[in-house]
């Protein structure tokens, strides 16, 4: 009995060996097919602390998701124009499988390889142009800004909210009007004040804009620029603000009222699994909070429940389409009717918006 | 306009304008000794990001002033060696200083993007911080701009009264006059050189420490450019830099301001104003008589090789 129990222990040792063995080899067999190959291009630096800096975040947040199935390559800095479609082709020529493109002047670059190189994949962010094998995609920023208005509204006490602007362009102009749609909604006596600044990146006068809203009134900053400084200035003036694109509460935690967030990781590990699955198609995706490509940064404990629970109620009706938010009735700046009641904007009237709605102060800069 | 208005705009002008007089006030000083030493954009770049790791990790702001101060003053060392020593053309090395101080800051940096620093404070002077209108704008304000200003007036009594002063003028009008009176020309312009790489380094220590707190590749943002035409546009008088700083930070504030009023003006040209001025300098000292009325130290640019 004993020994009959020791063989039948030995056997099953060697059988569960074999299959461990079986298992490995498999698993090395997995590992051999080569993983696909991803490369991103990016126009800055990873390490801006803004836009760069989120597609590299979802580029690692896809490399951990996918975890060995993938391989990753990027070249920062590229500047947008001719020198691109060199690093693109470079790229393509390298064996990538599927390449993204991160920045809107990478478009005709991205399309002109993509012609040359039909069996890689390609994803333009921010453009319009697509073709058999590139697609496009973008965040839909304003519905965040929604629900920041949304809180805006209750929090101001001076009824005046300060925007710092970058360029006038219609995806700074989607997010002002929708901030101050959100705002007119809970508070219809509060303004917006905007700035413009003509860059999407400069501290210094990121932060002097912010200051010059505040000695005009302003009690809450928001910002469509890339860098902290307006989140610093509310913060040393002792007033609210909101961040954009990453978390900036640490540099204003008391002022940082929460802020919306962009995150592509979602979006490049689905892509990247569809390469691998081989149902790739090129597409057009423009995901907001719907996707998980915008989402909320932390509330702030200043904002009392009611607003958190207000907002959270308006970010689950923009998730589930119930609330859209450029639905009429909507008054342009001048008073008269944009949108007639029960008519929704289509993307394309949003992707072109150059007009402000009712309650934005200033007039429109045209380029 | 408000009175609150008024007294905030004055405020931000002061701060706005201060990084520009720091590193105008250090060119100057360089210019005056004959050499034209264009890296002040890379030397701020250097000396922001230093003082920003220096007080983040050792929690001393001065320390990081410090830190930032001698990192000009190792850039412009850089600067020394192949302008002075090697006696290479003064403007294509400053161009290649820029170049190079903003990839370097940008590599050092790159760990200490994003990280929150608590800067320097306003320190009020009692009571006569309490003077409307112009008391937050000049009493108010953190130690650096006090600084600045001291050193403003330092710099000027030094060009006033002191024979140092003479003599850094003397070299930068005719350094071989100069050397025949047994003036170390070279060593005189090595010091302005190494003074306006500290003063640079000073300048970008303002941004990364005390007006933004944080440390962000290339956030200088072509403020050094600024400070170089500010020396012109000033004609190298030390009391005009003082003005122009206030002026171009007015005209950088003055903009944002009159958009947040809705006043109906293009915000891009108002924002070209100070560029303007410059402009409109630069042509009257194209001119040789134009150039003396107007104090260009005469040998401003050239290498100078004592024996010829």
């Amino acid at each position: 009995m004993k020994a009959s129990f020791k063989k039948t222990l030995k056997q099953a040792a060697t059988v569960a060996l074999s299959a461990a063995m079986t298992l490995g080899l498999a698993g090395q067999a997995v590992a051999k097919e080569d993983p696909l190959k991803v490369a991103f291009v990016y126009v800055g630096p990873v390490s801006d602390a803004g836009w760069t800096f989120g597609h590299d975040e979802g580029r690692k947040e896809m490399i951990e998701k996918l975890e060995g199935k993938v391989e990753t390559t990027f070249v920062e800095s590229v500047a947008e124009g001719a020198d691109a479609a060199r690093v693109i082709r470079k790229l393509a020529q390298q064996g990538n499988d599927l390449i993204f493109t991160t920045s809107f002047g990478f478009m005709n670059p991205t399309l002109k390889v993509a012609k040359q190189f039909p069996k890689v994949k390609f994803h333009h962010a921010t453009g319009y142009k697509r073709s058999d094998n590139v697609s496009t995609y973008a965040a839909r920023f304003y519905e965040g800004r929604y629900v920041t208005g949304l809180i805006a509204g209750k929090m101001t006490k001076s009824n005046v909210i300060g925007y710092v602007g970058s360029f006038p362009i219609p995806e700074v102009v989607q997010g002002i009007n929708a901030f101050t749609l959100g705002l007119k909604e809970t508070n219809p006596d509060a303004t917006v004040k905007v700035v413009w600044i003509n860059s999407w990146y400069d501290p210094a006068k990121e932060r002097e804009a912010a200051e010059a809203l505040i000695a005009q009134g302003a009690d809450i900053i928001n910002q469509h620029t890339d860098s902290p400084a307006p989140v610093q200035a509310a913060q040393d003036k002792g007033v609210f603000a909101f961040g954009y694109d990453t978390d900036m509460a640490k540099f204003g935690p008391d002022a940082h009222l929460t802020g919306s967030l962009v995150h592509w990781g979602d979006y490049y590990a689905d892509v990247a699994k569809s390469v691998l699955n081989d149902n790739w198609e090129a597409n057009d995706t423009w995901g907001g909070i719907n996707t998980g490509m915008v989402k909320m940064a932390p509330y702030n404990k200043a904002i009392p429940a009611d607003v958190v629970a207000l907002a959270e109620k308006a970010r689950a009706g923009i998730a589930s389409g119930d609330l859209v938010i450029f639905e009429g009735p909507i008054k342009a700046q001048d008073g008269s009717e944009k949108v007639a009641d029960g008519v929704k904007l289509e993307d394309k009237d949003i992707l072109s918006m150059n007009w402000y709605v009712q309650g934005v102060e200033g007039k429109l800069p045209t380029n | 306009m408000d009175i609150e208005l008024i007294t905030n705009i004055l405020f931000a002008m002061v701060r706005s304008g201060t990084p520009l007089l720091l590193v105008a006030l250090g060119e100057v000083v360089c210019e005056k000794s004959g050499v034209l030493n264009l890296g002040q954009e890379g030397m701020m770049l250097m000396g922001a990001v230093t003082g920003f790791i220096v007080a983040l990790t050792t929690g001393s702001l001065a320390l990081g002033v410090l830190a930032a101060m001698l990192a000009g003053v190792l850039m412009s060392a850089l600067f020394g060696m192949i302008a002075l020593g090697l006696r290479a053309n003064q403007v294509a090395t400053g161009l290649a200083l820029t170049i190079f101080g903003a990839g370097l800051s940008a590599f050092i940096g790159a760990d200490f993007v994003g990280k929150p620093l608590v800067g320097f404070a306003p320190i009020a002077i009692p009571v006569l911080s309490d003077i409307p209108v112009i008391g937050p704008a000049l009493f108010q304000q953190d130690i650096l701009v006090y600084l600045s200003l001291v050193l403003l007036v330092l710099v000027w009594l030094f060009f006033r009264v002191t024979r140092a002063g003479l003599i850094v003028k003397a070299i930068g009008e005719n350094p071989w006059s100069a050397v025949t009176l047994g003036l170390p020309v070279l060593r005189v312009r090595w010091l302005a050189v190494a003074f306006g790489g500290a003063l640079a380094g000073m300048g970008g220590a303002y941004l990364s420490l005390a007006y933004t707190p944080l440390w962000a590749e290339g956030m200088t943002a072509g403020r050094g450019w600024i400070a170089l035409s500010l020396v012109v546009f000033a004609s190298w008088r030390i009391g005009r830099i003082l003005l122009g700083a206030w002026l171009f930070g007015l005209a950088s504030i003055l903009h944002l301001v009159f958009q947040g009023m809705g006043v109906d003006m293009s915000s891009n040209l108002l924002a070209t104003l100070p560029y303007l001025a410059t402009i409109v300098v630069l042509v009257i000292l194209s001119s040789k008589q134009s150039r003396i009325r107007l104090m260009a130290p005469m040998s401003l640019g050239k290498p100078f090789h004592p024996a010829g």
